[in-house]
């Protein structure tokens, strides 16, 4: 049975879609089986970051609605083997599915596949509320913006009330150049406000808009920074210790990950 | 002395972060408490009744907010006091009154 993992945010256009592709293609090329949902019904855009708009046929709502078996709406990856896509409906709203049929839906997935990834919408209203209604874990992406992390900040409240399991934190776009002048807030700042684990950070990177005009993720391009974070982050997944990397990470956030380790 | 010039030019020079962090901690206090803004200035208000028994108060100068410190949340109030009034309602009178 495998795990079914929502990537959340409040906050709209922080990184969960560039978030859910990259980390689905990273666990995808790790060798795991994996499927991304999208559930931002009337809003689909995994697909378009995926590269596979052209495959479409069917789509979750065609799903829920019994016009067609599951495993016809799934399209297979381009470059991946074991990675198939859910698209959303595009000409619909989020009222359009329930939370029972998201529930059911991710029921059937997980007796598939190792990894159930599911791209959430941003806000805190019914497609939140379906997206996060079959998952057991979440991932919370966030900017290093004040608006972005206090919608974090609801967000961690909500999965707490629906008594899911502690999530952990996705800091996207951080600027290590900006940290250490002091103008954007680091990691430790963050996790001091937040108050749950991190999983990774994603610097800015523009391999993000290069390989989103490409339709092929920024994970699987050697060069890129992002790339590189989001392996790290799909390894992590994986119950890996993988070590941070030196950008990042703040200085203050070293400087105790230094003490910890017996370094400083 | 580069903190002179950059004044100078007419740049901030507080790391703009520290504000940042600042401002999120003092809106998360309210956010997580479920505290509204509404409620705080009802609060207020009744605050200038009672004290304005008592002290002659700026009432424009009086802020209300809630505080973070570790683990526990204040009600912070900050009463500019112009005068200490002469005569103030004593119990006796109060309860006459009531
Ligand atoms: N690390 C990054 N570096 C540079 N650009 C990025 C990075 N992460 C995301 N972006 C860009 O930010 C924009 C928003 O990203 P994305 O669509 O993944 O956000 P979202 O949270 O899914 O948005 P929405 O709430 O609308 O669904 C995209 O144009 C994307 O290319
Ligand atoms: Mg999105």
């Amino acid at each position: 049975m495998g795990e079914v993992i929502v990537i959340t945010s409040g906050k709209g256009g922080v990184g969960k879609t560039t978030t859910t592709a990259n980390l689905g293609t990273g666990l995808a090329s790790l060798g795991k089986k994996v499927v991304l949902v999208d559930t931002d019904i009337g809003l689909r855009n995994l697909d378009v970051v995926m590269g596979l708009e052209n495959r479409i046929v069917y789509d979750l709502l065609d799903v829920v609605e019994g016009r067609c078996r599951l495993k016809q709406a799934l399209i297979k990856d381009k470059r991946l083997e074991n990675l198939y896509l859910l698209p959303a409906n595009q000409t619909r709203d989020k009222t359009a599915v329930s939370r029972q049929q998201m529930i059911d839906l991710m029921a059937q997935l997980r007796e598939e596949y190792e990894f159930v990834l599911i791209d959430c919408p941003a806000g805190i209203e019914m497609g939140f509320k379906n997206a996060i209604a079959g998952a057991e874990k979440a991932l919370v992406v966030t900017t290093p913006e004040v608006a972005a992390v206090r919608d974090a900040d609801r967000i961690i409240g909500l999965l707490e009330a629906a008594e899911m399991e502690a999530p952990r934190l996705i800091i996207n776009r951080l600027r290590p150049d900006m940290v250490r002048k002091g103008d954007m807030m680091d990691i430790e700042d963050m996790l001091e406000i937040l108050a749950i684990d991190l999983i990774g950070v994603v610097p800015e990177d523009e391999y993000i808009v290069i390989s989103t005009n490409r339709g092929e993720p920024a994970v699987l391009d050697r060069h890129s920074r992002a790339g590189q974070a989001y392996r790290n982050i799909s390894r992590r997944l994986l119950g890996e210790e993988v070590p941070f990397l030196n950008w990042e990470a703040g200085s203050s956030f070293m400087a105790r990950l230094r003490k910890l380790i017996g370094l400083g | 002395m580069l903190e002179f010039l950059l004044r100078f030019f007419g740049r901030d020079t507080t790391a703009s972060k520290k504000i940042a962090k600042e401002r999120l901690r003092l809106v998360l206090v309210h956010d997580r408490a479920g505290v509204s803004p509404h409620l705080l200035e009802a609060l207020k208000n009744d605050l200038i009744n009672v004290i304005s028994e008592y002290l002659d108060i700026d009432t424009t100068g009086l802020e209300v907010s809630l505080n973070q410190e570790n683990d526990s949340v204040a009600l912070v109030a900050n009463i500019p006091i112009l005068r200490v009034k002469r005569t103030f309602k004593t119990s006796p009178e109060t309860a006459v009154k009531a």
